[in-house]
C-alpha cells in the first residue's frame, strides 16, 4: 500500500476513551470506541476526504494522526517515521511539519489575543526568526490568506467568520507545514462564504505544495476538494476510493445511502431520485453492534453480517471496502 | 395554485431592534403570501433575517427591543397585529405551530416527552387524563417512534437528535395546525437523519395537509421539497418564483451567484467556485441602494441610489433588481 509518494500511513489505528465508574477508586467500566482499527495512506500532495456522521471518529482520527490523542494501538507514520513510538522531542520537532484547522472559528482562536499574536504563536513556540522578522512573517501570511496585513492589532470578535477562518489557515500555515488537517473548516459558515474558504485552501495547496486531510460531513464539498475520499462508519472506514470511482461505482451500502441522501440543487432531479432512507440512529460507539457495525440499518444485512466483521479488502484496484456483500449491494440498492 | 385559499398575508412587514450599537434593521419590508396546502422554502444566509420575520409573524419575540411593524400580517382573513396577547396565545401552537432549529435546546430537560406533547393537547383541546395520554403515544407513533406509548415517559436526554426533532414534530403537530413553520429544523442534524426527517415532513403534509414554511440556508434540501421558494439577503425578499424557474432561470444576482458558488455533484470536480466576493451588509446601517452592490457583479449607477422593491417579471416569478442579468441591462 506504500510506496515513495506516501506522506502519511495510518496503519490499525485504535482509539479507545475509557469510561470510567467511581471518583477515589476509579475503574474502567467500558470503552468508547471512537476509532478502531484503520489503515489507509496519503499521498504527497493530495487530498484526502473523510466524511462521516457526527461521532463517526473522523475528528478523533485526525487528531490521533497528529498525536493529539494518544493512540491505544496501531501506528502512525509520518516520512516513514512511526510517530507512536517517537519520543516527545521527536513529535514537537515534527510538529512544524503537520498542522491543524479547527473546525469553529468562534471557538479556536484566543478572544485576548490579537490576530497578530495569534498567528505569531507557533513562531514563538518553536522559536523561529528574531521578532521584527515574525513580524514581517505575520504581514506575509496574512495577505496570503487574503486579509489586510494592516489587520494585526484587531482581536478576534472584530472578524466575521470566513475571516476568523482564514485566520485559522494562516496560524496553521505560519511554520511551513507540508500535511495539515483540516477538520470541518466550512461547516461553520455560511454557503457564500465555504465557497471562499475552500478555494483559499486549495489556492493555498497549489501554490505551497501542501497535503490535506479534509474532514468534513457535506459530500458535495468533499467531491469538490478530494482527491480520494474514505467514508468512516461509528470507528470504522467502510470504502475508500479515488473520487470519480466513488460516486461512479459506489460499493458499500452505507456510501450508496450517504450519497443518496445528499440533496441535489435540481428540483426536477432532487423529486424524481428515488432516496434510501436509512432507518434509525447511528449506534453507541461504547457499545458498538457485533460482526459489521453497520447491520442494524443496513438494508441489505444477512446473518452472517451479525457475526462476521467484514474483511478491509481491495475490490479493485486502489478501491478499498469492507462488506461481505458488495455485489448484492449494487444490485438491490 | 391561485385557486387555493390564501391563509398566510404579509404586507410589508419591518422589524427593528433596538441595541445598543443602534437601530438593527433586521426584516426591511417583506410582503409575501401563502396558500392553503402550500409548501414554500425561505432561502438566505445568517442574519439575513428569515427567521425574524417568522417570529415577527408569531409575535414571539420580545417588545422592546424588538419593534414589529407591518401594513398587515393577515392569518385566515384576520389581522394578527390586532390580536390582543391572549387571543395570540390561542394561534400559537395550535393553527400555527414552530419546529425550531436546535432539537437539544427547544425541548426542556426536567420535563418527561409525554408531558411536552400534552402541553398543547391540554391547552388548546381541552384534553386531559387518558384521552391525552393516548394522543400523545398516537403522535409520538406518527413521527415514528417505535414503541412509542412507553418511550413517552422518557426525558429529553434518552433521545437521540434525530428523535428530538421528531419529537418536536409530535408537538407541532398535535393540534393539527393549518400552518407549519418549520425553522432550519435539520440544521443541527447529519445527512442521513436529515434525509429521513424531510421524508417524513413531505409524508405528514401529505396526510395532513397543512402548509408548510421552511426555513433553510440550504438550498438542496428546499430543491426537493418546496413548491415555491424565496430567496432574502439582508432583510430584504430579492427572489420568490416558483422552485423549478428559480433553479434553472434565476434572475436576481445573489440567487445566481448562490447557485453557482454550490459545488455540484455531477459538474466537473477541481475546478474552482465561483465565490460571492466580500461579506453582507451591517444591518445597523443599510445603504440608501440596493444592499446587494457591494458583491454583485451587475451593478449599475442607479443600484447605488435607489433600492428595487419586489417586482413580478414573469408569470408568478418576482425580483427586486434593476438589471436583467442576461443581458446586464437595466430592465
Amino acid at each position: 500500500m506504500s510506496d515513495n509518494n506516501t506522506l502519511v500511513r495510518v496503519e490499525k489505528l485504535v482509539k479507545h476513551f475509557p469510561i470510567t465508574r467511581g471518583i477515589v477508586f476509579q475503574k474502567q467500566v467500558g470503552a468508547v470506541r471512537a476509532v478502531d482499527d484503520v489503515s489507509f495512506d496519503i499521498r504527497k500532495g493530495e487530498t484526502l476526504g473523510l466524511v462521516g456522521e457526527s461521532g463517526c471518529g473522523k475528528t478523533t482520527t485526525g487528531r490521533t494522526i497528529l498525536q493529539l490523542h494518544k493512540p491505544t494501538s496501531g501506528d502512525v507514520y509520518f516520512r516513514d517515521i512511526n510517530l507512536v513510538e517517537a519520543n516527545d522531542g521527536t513529535i514537537r520537532e515534527l510538529r512544524r511539519d503537520m498542522q491543524i484547522i479547527f473546525q469553529d472559528p468562534y471557538a479556536s482562536l484566543n478572544p485576548r489575543m490579537t490576530v497578530g499574536r495569534i498567528i505569531a504563536e507557533p513562531l514563538d513556540v518553536h522559536n523561529i526568526g528574531k521578532p521584527n522578522e515574525r513580524n514581517d512573517r505575520v504581514q506575509e501570511l496574512l495577505k496570503l490568506v487574503g486579509l489586510n496585513p494592516y489587520f494585526v492589532n484587531r482581536y478576534p470578535h472584530e472578524f466575521s467568520g470566513g475571516q476568523r477562518q482564514r485566520i485559522g489557515v494562516a496560524r496553521a500555515l505560519a511554520l511551513n507545514p507540508e500535511f495539515i488537517v483540516c477538520d470541518e473548516p466550512i461547516s461553520a459558515l455560511d454557503v457564500s462564504i465555504q465557497a471562499q474558504v475552500v478555494n483559499l485552501l486549495e489556492e493555498l495547496q497549489q501554490e505551497l505544495g501542501l497535503t490535506y486531510l479534509f474532514i468534513a460531513h457535506d459530500l458535495s464539498m468533499v467531491r469538490h476538494i478530494s482527491n480520494r475520499i474514505a467514508v468512516m462508519y461509528l470507528g470504522k472506514i467502510v470504502e475508500l476510493a479515488p473520487r470519480d470511482v466513488l460516486f461512479a461505482n459506489t460499493l458499500h451500502p452505507y456510501s450508496i445511502a450517504l450519497l443518496s441522501a445528499v440533496p441535489l440543487h435540481n428540483p426536477a432531479a432532487e423529486r424524481a431520485r428515488k432516496r434510501i432512507i436509512l432507518l434509525g440512529d447511528v449506534p453507541s460507539p461504547a457499545n458498538p453492534p457485533s460482526g459489521c457495525r453497520f447491520h442494524t440499518r443496513c438494508p441489505i444485512a444477512e446473518k452472517r453480517c451479525e457475526v462476521e466483521d467484514p474483511e478491509w479488502r481491495e475490490y479493485e484496484k486502489g478501491h478499498w471496502v469492507s462488506c461481505h456483500f458488495v455485489e448484492k449491494a449494487q444490485q438491490k440498492m | 395554485m391561485e385557486d387555493r385559499e390564501v391563509i398566510l398575508d404579509i404586507q410589508n412587514l419591518r422589524t427593528t431592534f433596538n441595541t445598543q450599537e443602534g437601530l438593527v434593521h433586521a426584516v426591511n419590508g417583506i410582503s409575501y403570501q401563502l396558500h392553503a396546502g402550500e409548501t414554500i422554502g425561505v432561502v438566505g444566509e445568517s442574519g439575513c433575517g428569515k427567521s425574524v420575520s417568522m417570529l415577527s409573524v408569531l409575535r414571539l419575540l420580545e417588545i422592546p427591543p424588538a419593534a414589529i411593524k407591518a401594513d398587515s400580517i393577515n392569518f385566515k382573513g384576520e389581522n394578527l397585529l390586532d390580536f390582543p396577547d391572549h387571543e395570540m396565545r390561542k394561534i400559537r401552537g395550535s393553527k400555527i405551530a414552530m419546529i425550531f432549529q436546535d432539537p437539544m435546546t427547544s425541548l426542556n430537560p426536567v420535563l418527561t416527552i409525554g408531558f411536552q406533547i400534552k402541553e398543547p393537547l391540554k391547552l388548546h383541546l381541552g384534553m386531559d387524563g387518558e384521552a391525552a395520554e393516548n394522543r400523545a403515544g398516537e403522535l409520538l407513533k406518527l413521527v415514528g417512534i417505535p414503541d412509542a406509548d412507553s418511550r413517552l415517559a422518557d426525558y429529553p436526554h434518552q433521545f437521540s437528535g434525530g428523535m428530538r426533532q421528531r419529537a418536536m414534530i409530535a408537538i407541532a403537530l398535535a393540534c393539527n395546525p393549518t400552518l407549519l413553520i418549520a425553522d432550519e429544523p435539520t440544521t443541527a442534524l447529519d445527512v442521513t437523519i436529515q434525509a429521513q426527517l424531510v421524508e417524513l415532513v413531505k409524508e405528514l403534509q401529505d396526510k395532513l395537509g397543512m402548509a408548510l414554511i421552511w426555513i433553510t440556508h440550504d438550498l438542496g434540501v428546499v430543491a426537493g421539497l418546496a413548491e415555491r421558494v424565496i430567496v432574502m439577503y439582508a432583510g430584504f425578499v430579492v427572489e420568490d418564483a416558483p422552485v423549478d424557474s428559480l433553479y434553472e432561470d434565476p434572475r436576481h444576482p445573489y440567487t445566481f451567484a448562490l447557485l453557482k458558488s454550490l459545488p455540484k455533484l455531477h459538474e466537473k470536480p477541481g475546478e474552482q467556485l465561483e465565490t460571492i466576493e466580500g461579506l453582507p451588509p451591517d444591518l445597523l446601517e443599510l445603504p440608501a441602494g440596493c444592499p446587494f452592490v457591494p458583491r454583485c457583479a451587475f451593478v449599475k449607477d442607479k443600484c447605488r441610489t435607489e433600492n428595487p422593491g419586489l417586482e413580478e417579471i414573469s408569470l408568478d416569478h418576482k425580483i427586486a433588481c434593476w438589471v436583467d442579468i442576461k443581458t446586464g441591462e437595466l430592465r
